[in-house]
C-alpha cells in the first residue's frame, strides 16, 4: 500500500540552535539557572516557577511519546502586501526562520500521547512574536481538516501577538477561516483542545483559541483580547499586576483549568481518557503505521 | 482634525457666496461661473482619494450612520439583551423587513454627536454585545431569516471590564455561529470596519463595502504608533494597510462596492443609503435560492482560499485575488 502524501513528506525533527551560554538568569527571579537544569525542568525556573517560553519543538519533544510527523511545512509565507516599514517583510522573515529555526509561526503534525493518536499544534513567539499570518491560517485549516478526515482529537497550543499587521487585512481573515474549520471539525464530533501559553492575545484569542471544547491555560501565562498598554491608555489607569493572567481568567471563568507546565502533558491525557472513546480511534491506528506500535 | 471636513471648509465660503448671488438673481452668469467652478474644485479635491483621505472619509461627521440605514429600513423591530448581563447599545439588533422581505439586522452604532457617542461607547462593542448579536443569528438561523449586518465601528471596546467578561471569545463565538448558520449572510462595511471586532459582524457570504469604507487589521494610528512609534504617521500606515474598498476587492475579501457621490456617501446621505439596500437586496435574490448545505459550503470555501502562500510541495503560489 502506497503512503498517505503526509508520510511521504515527514521530515527529521529540526533541532533548535543551542545557546552558547551555559546559564540563564530568571526575568523573574534573577536566579541564575543552569541550562540544562532548565531544560530538564520543562522550561520552569526551579525557585520561583517562572514558565519561560519555549520553542515549539522542545515542547513537541516534552509532549509527544516518540515520533512527531510535521505536515503543513511546505506552506511557506509570501509578501502579499509589499509590505516595508523599517526593514521590507521578507527579510524580517529571513532574520525570524534564521534566529527560531522554524519555517513559521506554527508546527503542525501528528503523534500519539500516551498511545492516543493525535493532531497537535504548537505555536512559536520566537516567529514574528507568533502572530497569525496567511501561513498561520493555513496550516491550522490543514491541521484540522488532516484531523477531520482521521477523526483524530486536535490539540493546538497558542501563543501568539495576534494577527500579522504585514500581511493587513488577509492576516485578519484568517480568524474567519480558521473558525469555520474549527466548526466542521468539532460539528462532527471531534475534540478539539487548546492550550493557551504566553502570550495569547489579539486575533487568536478571538478565533481559535477560545472556540474549543477544552480550554487550558498555562500556569501564569498572560491572554486577552486588547493590549494592556491599549487598556491602560483607554481607561487612563494602571491595571493590577494580575490582570490577563492565567489565574485571573481562571478565576473570571474564561477557561477550564490553569496547568503547571510539568503537568501538562498528564492532564492532556486525562482529558482524552475522559472524552475520547479509544475504540473509534483504532482505525487512525492502524492506518498510520507510527502510531501502530503505541 | 478631519482632512475631508478641513477641505470642505474651504469650499463653503464660495458656496454661501452662490448662496447669496442665487437669491439676487438665479440665472446670472456669474452664479453658473461660480456653480461650475465650484464643481470642477470638489472633484480636484476630492475626486482621486489616498488611502489615509478615505479613512477621514469613513469618519465624516456627517456620514451616514447604522441609525440612518435601520431607519430606511419597511420596518424594524429591536431586540435587546445578551439575557445575561446587559443590553449593549453599540450593538442594536432584531427583526427587520428589507425591500419587502423578513430578515435579522445586527448593526454597530456609532453615535451622531457627542451625548449619542457617550451612550453607544462609540460604537465599540462590548462582550455583551456580541452575545446579543450570536443570540440573533441562532435565531435567524432557526426561522429561516437572512441576516443583514452593518459594520462600523473603530474596534471592538478595549476596556478593562471587557477584559474581564471575555471579550476574545465573545468574537470568537460570533465567528463560530456565523460560520454555523443556515441561511444567508450578507454584510455591508458602511464606514470604518475596525479589526476583529468588525469582523465578528462580518463574516459573511456576501461583502459590501461602500466606496470611501476602510476595513483594516490596525488603526492606521495605532500601526503607526507600533512601527514608529508615533502615531502621527497615520497617513503612511494607512497607505501600507491596504484598508480600501478596492484593495480588498483585489485579495478577494469584498465582493462588491458600492460607488459614493464625489465629495463622499454624506453629500446625498439619504439615497446612499438607499443604493446600499439595494445591492443588499440583490445579494440576498441571489444567495436565497442555495439550499443550506450548498450555501454553508461555498460560504467555507470563500474564506478557505483567502491569503497569499507558497505551496513548496507543489511549488505554486497560492493566492485569493
Ligand atoms: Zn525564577
Amino acid at each position: 500500500m502506497p503512503a498517505p502524501e503526509w508520510l511521504r513528506i515527514r521530515r527529521d525533527k529540526d533541532v533548535p540552535a543551542e545557546d552558547a551560554s551555559l546559564w540563564v538568569k530568571c526575568p523573574k527571579c534573577s536566579e541564575m539557572l543552569y541550562r540544562k537544569d532548565l531544560g530538564d525542568n520543562a522550561y520552569v525556573c526551579m525557585r520561583c516557577g517562572h514558565h519561560f517560553r519555549m520553542h515549539a519543538y522542545d515542547r513537541i519533544n516534552l509532549l509527544v511519546d516518540s515520533d512527531f510527523v510535521e505536515i503543513g511545512d511546505h506552506i511557506t509565507p509570501g509578501d502579499p502586501l509589499g509590505w516595508v516599514d523599517r526593514r521590507p517583510y521578507p527579510q524580517k522573515l529571513e532574520a525570524d526562520r534564521e534566529k527560531s529555526k522554524l519555517s513559521e509561526a506554527i508546527v503542525t503534525g501528528f503523534a500519539t500521547l500516551e498511545g492516543f493518536p493525535v493532531a497537535l499544534g504548537v505555536m512559536d513567539f520566537n516567529f514574528r512574536g507568533g502572530t497569525m499570518g496567511t501561513v498561520v491560517g493555513e496550516r491550522v485549516t490543514n491541521l484540522l481538516e488532516e484531523a477531520l478526515r482521521r477523526r483524530l482529537p486536535c490539540i493546538i497550543f497558542t501563543a501568539s501577538g495576534g494577527a500579522r499587521m504585514e500581511e493587513g487585512m488577509l492576516a485578519l481573515m484568517q480568524m474567519a477561516k480558521t473558525t469555520q474549520a474549527v466548526e466542521r471539525f468539532m460539528s462532527d464530533g471531534n475534540l478539539f483542545v487548546t492550550v493557551l501559553t504566553d502570550p495569547t492575545t489579539g486575533g487568536v484569542s478571538a478565533s481559535f483559541a477560545f472556540e474549543s471544547d477544552i480550554v487550558i491555560a498555562e500556569a501564569r501565562a498572560s491572554i486577552g483580547f486588547a493590549g494592556r498598554r491599549v487598556i491602560e491608555q483607554t481607561i487612563r489607569q494602571k491595571l493590577p499586576d494580575n490582570f490577563q493572567t492565567a489565574e485571573f481568567l481562571l478565576e473570571k471563568g474564561h477557561v477550564d483549568m490553569v496547568v503547571d507546565r510539568r503537568q501538562i502533558r498528564d492532564t492532556l491525557v486525562r482529558v482524552l481518557d475522559y472524552a475520547v472513546d479509544r475504540k473509534r480511534l483504532a482505525p487512525a491506528l492502524k492506518a498510520v503505521p507510527e502510531f501502530a506500535g503505541a | 482634525m478631519n482632512v475631508i471636513v478641513e477641505r470642505e471648509k474651504s469650499l463653503s465660503a464660495l458656496e454661501s457666496r452662490i448662496e447669496a448671488l442665487r437669491e439676487r438673481d438665479a440665472g446670472s452668469d456669474e452664479v453658473k461661473q461660480l456653480e461650475s467652478k465650484v464643481e470642477q474644485l470638489r472633484r480636484d479635491m476630492f475626486g482621486n482619494l489616498t488611502p489615509w483621505e478615505r479613512v477621514n472619509m469613513a469618519r465624516h461627521p456627517k456620514r451616514p450612520l447604522s441609525s440612518d440605514y435601520l431607519a430606511a429600513l419597511d420596518a424594524f423591530d429591536e431586540l435587546h439583551g445578551d439575557r445575561h448581563f446587559r443590553d449593549d447599545p453599540a450593538l442594536v439588533g432584531g427583526f427587520a423587513k428589507l425591500r419587502g422581505r423578513r430578515v435579522v439586522v445586527l448593526a454597530q452604532m456609532k453615535g451622531r454627536d457627542t451625548k449619542e457617542n457617550i451612550r453607544n461607547n462609540f460604537g465599540m462593542v462590548s462582550p455583551e454585545g456580541y452575545r446579543k448579536a450570536k443570540r440573533l443569528m441562532e435565531l435567524a438561523s432557526r426561522f429561516r431569516l437572512p441576516i443583514v449586518t452593518f459594520v462600523d465601528t473603530s474596534g471592538a471596546d478595549p476596556g478593562l471590564s471587557s477584559e474581564e467578561r471575555a471579550q476574545g471569545e465573545a468574537i470568537a463565538a460570533c465567528l463560530v455561529t456565523l460560520a454555523k448558520v443556515e441561511v444567508p449572510v450578507v454584510a455591508s462595511i458602511i464606514g470604518e470596519g475596525g479589526s476583529g471586532g468588525a469582523l465578528a459582524i462580518g463574516l459573511a457570504d456576501h461583502v459590501i463595502m461602500a466606496e470611501n469604507a476602510v476595513y483594516s487589521v490596525a488603526s492606521p494610528e495605532g500601526c503607526a504608533a507600533i512601527l514608529w512609534g508615533d502615531a502621527a504617521r497615520a497617513p503612511e500606515a494607512a497607505e501600507r494597510l491596504k484598508l480600501t474598498a478596492a484593495d480588498l476587492e483585489g485579495f478577494g475579501i469584498v465582493d462588491e462596492i458600492v460607488a459614493e457621490p464625489i465629495g463622499g456617501a454624506h453629500r446625498d446621505g439619504a439615497r446612499f443609503v438607499e443604493k446600499m439596500l439595494d445591492a443588499v437586496d440583490g445579494a440576498l435574490r441571489l444567495l436565497e435560492p442555495l439550499a443550506p448545505d450548498a450555501l454553508r459550503e461555498a460560504r467555507y470555501q470563500k474564506y478557505r482560499r483567502i491569503g497569499a502562500w507558497h505551496d513548496d510541495a507543489a511549488t505554486r503560489a497560492v493566492s485569493g485575488a
